[in-house]
């Protein structure tokens, strides 16, 4: 590992003057991508699998059993608390005596910065690609769906997180695991978090850093031409150290500040694009009813576009992979549902509204090139994806649609990729960090050598190509949610009792709001 | 429970100092005053945060907490104490503006006395000050001393 390290570097410094040495940098992209495919083939295959007869993957199943099951198991807690998750964000229930303690609204906003990224605006171009404006369908009914997986996974986040003497937490799936299986009587609560902790850690290095570093390449050398992946890496791994190694806030600070208003600005200029377009939308809305049942000829028809959807729907909002039962375990609240209300909201702005945004903009733009004769999508050479205009993919895709609306976009979508590429590296940092030292301890020495890790995988991302890395990325976040899962449906009576009480609680007027 | 109540805004500057003398001065003329001597910590549930930062925020409100309490408000509740007078001493994360009038109202306070705080920045020129805020929002009448 050290040896390639220090070869990429030699060969990123070797690059900038010569062409010769430049052409020894790609070969090097090359291998790095070979190396990379080859270790991690037979995971992604046995994730991916084919349930047996069909080509449909297990693993979505999976997931949208069980986000059917908690949307069912907890009355459709999405729709009847969604009302109430405002209130709290918007404080109407935070005691005053507690001010200066993590609000709802910043567990909230720091929990979305880990999933606001560039799974809205690639991941979406990935589906709608491949599996048409149908596939913008099932992504919405999976968002929906997910906002429960969401409440039950942090409402036990908060439950189960372990408090320190200093006053600090320590929260996340792995504490459910062993605490909340020992309260139940359940053995194999400690062998989950285990496994937990490593497909965490791989999550964190794959779809939390490569590819959140191979995109953010991507989407600059649209804008400057190709070169080399590996400066890109370099570069990114440079300030992603100084953040989390050198601990200059100031810079994660600015992100954390500027990731929002390039979130807000993203969707205003979706909708612009819409409302200029706004003939369209019913038509765009059919194309998306249409070919979620019938698939209108894209690549595996209507199951194509059904796994599409969902499969970037979790990829996006990570509902039931239980990333986010880290990050709502910071919260000082006295009741833990309170954080499983806030939580649900986030597949739904994630999900439902961000990525139903770039679906339709992509879909209206008529960058998926459609026959005349048919009106279904014309397949690119290989049959795998719909031709588009110019044969761009993933966040090109979205760029060349937001274009079509604005023609300085892209410059803005750049910047806002590599603002959300960094925020989303360092969420994902804290939950490898917390998986990490959760294996092997805390200790200085021992964080230092996961961040260093962390760095050195920013600069694999950024060389190697889309596909070895998207495929591993979704991989491991899909995992997470195997074992995480599967915890769940043993602890959800938990969260049913808390819940019920809760409610009960507000409903007779025992929680009140808090005047301001 | 004294008839009525001052609320003294305080943030560890020299205005401060004058609108506590100020406040005082008020309470012996009244007789039976109490003084509640307020200090905001400026704080806001609406900024965005990194995860590192929202672990270690419950550790670091203690510590804001205790800072406050030693170098600000324990000395001044202390003097004023000597001085003979009824003291309340608070310290509250949250909009001073907003923290100060919630105060008054709790202690059904008849004023509000605070320094005056120059207008400093673009951001106190655009969204007005702490005290310009105060005088524009507060339910009692507020003292604004230069």
């Amino acid at each position: 590992m050290n040896k390639l390290f220090g070869t990429g570097l030699v060969a990123t410094a070797l690059s900038l003057p010569t062409l010769a040495a430049a052409q020894d940098a790609v070969s090097l992209d090359q291998r790095v991508n070979d190396i990379f495919a080859g270790s991690t083939g037979w995971f992604v295959n046995l994730i991916f699998m084919n349930l047996p007869g069909t080509n449909f993957p297990w693993i979505v199943l999976w997931l949208v059993v069980a986000a059917s099951i908690f949307t069912i198991y907890f009355g459709f807690i999405q729709l009847r608390a969604f009302g109430h998750a405002i209130s709290l964000v918007r404080g109407d229930y935070s005691d005053p005596n507690d001010a200066g303690e993590v609000s709802h609204f910043q567990a909230l906003t720091t929990a979305l910065s880990g999933t606001v990224g560039l799974g809205n605006i690639a991941g979406v171009a990935v589906a709608v690609g491949i599996g048409g404006p149908g596939a913008t369908f099932w992504m919405i009914l999976a968002g929906l769906l997910g906002m429960a997986s969401k409440f039950t996974e942090c409402t036990l986040g908060v439950k189960y997180r372990n408090e320190y003497a200093d006053g600090s937490v320590s929260g996340g799936p792995m504490y459910y695991m062993t605490k909340g299986f020992k309260e139940r009587g359940i053995p194999g609560g400690a062998f989950l978090a285990v496994v937990f902790a490593i497909f965490t850690i791989g999550g964190a290095l794959g779809g939390g850093n490569m590819f959140q570093a191979n995109q953010a390449h991507a989407q600059i050398t649209q804008i400057t031409g190709d070169f080399s992946g590996l400066i890109t890496g370099v570069i990114f791994a440079a300030v992603v150290f100084m953040v989390i190694v050198g601990g200059i806030k100031s810079i994660a600070q600015v992100t954390e500040k500027v990731v929002p208003f390039m979130g807000i600005l993203y969707v205003l200029a979706a909708l612009v694009i819409l409302i200029v377009n706004a003939d369209q939308i019913g038509w765009a809305f059919g194309q998306i009813f249409a070919g979620a049942f019938t698939g209108l000829g894209v690549a595996g028809g209507f199951v194509g576009a059904l796994i599409q959807g969902f499969k970037r729907a979790a990829f996006s909002n990570e509902a039931g992979v239980g990333s986010a039962a880290i990050a709502h375990s910071a919260v000082r609240t006295k009741e833990p549902v309170t954080e499983g209300v806030v939580s649900l909201l986030e597949p739904f702005i994630d999900t439902v509204v961000i990525c139903t945004m770039t679906a339709l903009v992509i879909t209206i733009s008529g960058t998926l090139v459609m026959d005349p004769a048919t009106g279904n999508f014309i397949l690119n050479e290989a049959g795998t994806s719909i031709q588009t205009v110019d044969g761009v993919s993933g966040v090109a895709l979205t760029s060349a649609a937001f274009a079509t609306g604005f023609s300085w976009f892209p410059y803005v979508l750049a910047l806002a990729v590599i603002l959300f590429a960094f925020s989303t590296m360092i969420s994902w940092s804290y939950y490898g960090l917390k998986a990490w030292t959760y294996l092997f301890g805390e200790g200085k020495t021992k964080e230092l050598i996961f961040k260093l890790i962390f760095c050195f995988f920013i600069i694999v991302g950024a060389a190697a190509n889309l596909g070895a890395v998207i495929d591993f990325s979704d991989a491991m976040i899909f995992a997470m949610a195997v074992v995480n899962i599967t915890a769940l449906y043993f602890l959800m009576p938990i969260v049913k009792r808390e819940m019920n009480s809760y409610f009960a609680r507000l409903k007779s007027g025992e929680i009140v709001k808090h005047g301001h | 429970m004294s008839k009525t109540t001052i609320v003294v805004g305080l943030d560890g500057s020299e205005a401060g100092a004058r609108a506590l003398a100020f406040a005082k001065n008020q309470a012996n003329q009244i007789g039976d005053c109490t003084i509640a001597i307020c200090y905001v910590i400026e704080w806001s549930p609406f900024t965005f945060q990194t995860p590192e930062e929202n672990e270690q925020r419950h550790k670091r409100r203690e510590e804001e907490l205790k800072l406050a309490h030693e170098r600000v408000l324990d000395p001044a509740v202390k003097d004023t104490e000597a001085a003979g007078h009824d003291v309340v001493g608070i310290v509250q994360h949250g909009d001073a503006a907003d923290i100060l009038d919630a105060v008054a109202k709790k202690h059904n306070a008849s004023q509000i006395v605070v320094g005056r705080v120059g207008a400093r920045g673009i951001k106190e020129r655009v969204f007005g000050g702490v005290t310009g805020r105060l005088a524009a929002s507060a339910s009692v009448p507020v003292t604004i001393i230069p």
